[in-house]
């Protein structure tokens, strides 16, 4: 075992995925010399040369548009929007033509496209440089949604998303690049479509997902000094989403609290409570509590910005308003 | 450029008229209630097409319109599961799940038709990448129109394509309108080809109705995007005879100007030529016709014939397992 950042999850992951396939190929803007803009491709420009690390023109539609082209013919490109804010210049390229291509062309095509970018809030990034988009490729069918909350978990999901021979949005976050995690000396891969229950816990179960799962965790420690046994359920991916876990956890607890970084109206969280209240209303014991960011532009001052965000305290207040 | 003897000529005579009788053919079904949705067809277009794909091999690609029936029947594509397509049956390209402006053949090296204008220019500078990554000398031709030549993807994709040398020919079809509006009211420059030197690339203009100069030019710049020099902007200036969409009240122009235009009928003007210089006799010509009368009528019959996609289908596809 050793310990790496997020951030290293990110460069060992593409690093192993182009020596392992020449094929993949990675294109965005300033991740050569520059590195990126979050120092997730550094060095790999003097590794694997710039027909590999390929630096875009600023242009989110060319750089979607052109790695859904080379992948048509056998490439397997990773393309970086250097924030998540940046896809609605890239909108019709990831909507209308890389998710749909496929489909609208009767199954005979392969689209290996995977699309790493970073959103978040935490570092006065302000309304354009810190959303949660993630509902935007949720609504489109024909997109995979990965999200990974810690290293260890990023590494493998990188690679099976790169592996993978669809499309997946690959959201990081910005606050988490310096957090690090024990990954394994080996090799290793985690499914796409598969959550993973972070902690085990008897009396509510959160599901949380990127960052919300550190801040979930932080809060069920808390609770758990008050007597409160949270389970925190963490999908990692969010489209295929493993319903079964949720349902299994919530099974158990009988209590749903739903965490997500996004502006709430037609959220993510909304559909993991929508999912929740179809399919295992039964199960539940109290009403499914949703804990959001407010629906106003991500504001820059510091104060303005935790004010509207998510944190410990409002997962606490939450979990609380349903427990006990 | 392969010179052009008599087979060849005798071929784009045949694409040109393929997809003359296949796109009359389409939009009679159409008005008469076979085919739904909407369609665009590309009647007075076919010097384009006919043209630049004589160039081509089933190796090199093209990206298209949502104007693409043209385009993809001059590249190879096969009448019947076109027409099956269009009639929204089970045997079409897309097992009726794309329609009119999403026909595609990887196998012939058909990107798709693309039913957003400007969608397929940066999917053309993609496939360009990957043939010059692929160390071929294939090309991908990108086609696109005069309103498709405003949009941003335009110019991103362009551009990534120039300052990359991709192996891309951009043919733009200024068929002088985009949908209803004018190109006078669309956009200031005399040209579209003169957009090119934004990308310090060549920039070329054919006359779009003559398919000697269309295939003399798309020749040289193929030629050059093979040889690695680089992408090329064209521009053919031509017009499509019928509407936008097959029922288009057109009160946006005249008849005068249209009845100009189809004086010079790119087929009309083929014939005569190659009549007059004694490359080809009538009959040669009149033999193509009546061959691929005969293919178009098969083609309808299939598409007509042919179940239904079951209602599965339409679940199917949206992942690759």
């Amino acid at each position: 075992m050793r310990k790496i950042t997020y951030r290293e999850a990110v460069t060992e992951a593409l690093r192993e995925e182009m020596k392992r396939d020449e094929r993949v190929y990675l294109l965005g803007e300033d991740i050569a010399e520059f590195g990126g803009s979050y120092k997730t491709t550094v060095g790999l420009l003097q590794e694997f040369g710039k027909e590999r690390v390929r630096n875009t023109p600023i242009s989110e539609a060319a750089i979607i548009g052109c790695a859904l082209g080379s992948a048509l013919l056998g490439m397997r490109p990773v393309a970086e929007l250097m924030y998540v804010d940046f896809a609605g210049i890239a909108m019709d390229q990831i909507a209308n033509q890389t998710a749909k291509v496929k489909y609208m062309f009767g199954g005979k095509a392969k689209v290996p496209v995977t699309i790493r970018t970073q959103g978040g809030t935490g570092r006065s990034s302000a309304a354009q440089h810190a959303q949660s988009l993630e509902a935007w490729f949720l609504h489109v069918p024909g997109l995979k949604v990965v999200m990974p909350s810690n290293a260890y978990d990023l590494k493998g999901l990188l690679k099976a998303s790169i592996r993978d021979d669809n499309p997946v949005i690959f959201i990081e976050h910005k606050l988490l690049y310096a957090t690090t995690s024990e990954i394994p000396d080996e090799e290793y891969l985690l499914p796409l479509g598969k959550a993973d229950v972070k902690r085990q816990g008897k009396d509510v179960t959160i599901v949380a997902n990127s960052r919300m799962v550190q801040l979930s965790l932080a809060a069920a420690d808390r609770l758990a000094a008050e007597g409160i046994e949270c389970e925190v359920v963490d999908p990692m991916t969010l489209a295929p989403l493993d319903e079964e876990t949720i349902l299994n956890s919530v099974g158990k607890t009988n209590k749903l609290v739903v965490v997500n970084e996004a502006a709430p109206v037609c959220g993510f969280a909304s559909e993991v409570a929508a999912i929740v209240a179809e399919k295992g209303f039964d199960l539940l014991d109290a009403p499914i509590q949703r804990v959001t960011s407010m629906h106003t532009p991500i504001p820059f001052a510091p104060k303005l910005e935790k004010y509207v965000t998510v944190s410990e305290e409002k997962i606490m207040a939450a979990v609380k308003k349903i427990v006990g | 450029m392969k010179p052009l003897d008599k087979a060849l000529l005798l071929e784009i005579y045949r694409k040109m008229v393929s997809v003359r009788i296949f796109e009359e053919t389409a939009a009679d079904l159409f008005l008469k209630g076979q085919i739904p949705g909407f369609l665009h067809v590309y009647i007075g277009e076919e010097a384009v097409a006919a043209g630049v794909m004589a160039h081509l091999t089933d190796q090199d690609y093209i990206s298209s319109t949502h104007r693409g029936h043209g385009h993809a029947v001059a590249k190879g594509a096969r009448l019947d599961m076109m027409m099956a397509e269009l009639h929204g049956k089970k045997t079409g390209y897309c097992h009726g799940k794309g329609g009119s402006m999403h026909i595609a053949d990887l196998d012939l090296g058909i990107l798709g038709a693309n039913g957003i204008v400007g969608g397929g220019v940066p999917i053309a500078t993609g496939a360009g990448l990957a043939l010059k990554l692929q160390g071929t000398d294939r090309v991908c031709v990108c086609f696109f129109g005069d309103g498709a030549s405003n949009t941003g993807a335009f110019y991103e994709g362009v551009n990534l394509a120039s300052v990359w040398d991709l192996p891309v020919v951009f043919v733009c079809e200024n068929n002088q309108y985009a949908e209803s509006t004018p190109r006078a009211t669309h956009q200031r420059v005399k040209n579209v080809s003169d957009r090119a030197a934004a990308f310090n690339i060549p920039g070329i203009g054919m006359d779009g109705m003559d398919v000697f100069d269309v295939y003399q030019k798309t020749g040289e710049a193929i030629d050059q995007a093979r040889a690695g020099k680089g992408p090329i902007l064209l521009e053919a200036r031509t017009y499509r005879f019928l509407g936008h969409f097959v029922g288009d009240p057109q009160n946006y122009r005249t008849k005068e100007e249209v009845e100009e235009w189809k004086k010079r009928d790119p087929i009309q003007m083929f014939r005569k030529r190659v009549i007059e210089e004694k490359q080809c006799v009538a009959a040669d010509l009149d033999a193509i016709d009546a061959q691929i009368k005969k293919d178009i009528d098969a083609a309808v019959e299939f598409a007509r014939q042919s179940p239904e996609p079951e209602v599965e289908l339409a679940l199917q596809d949206i992942f690759t397992e």
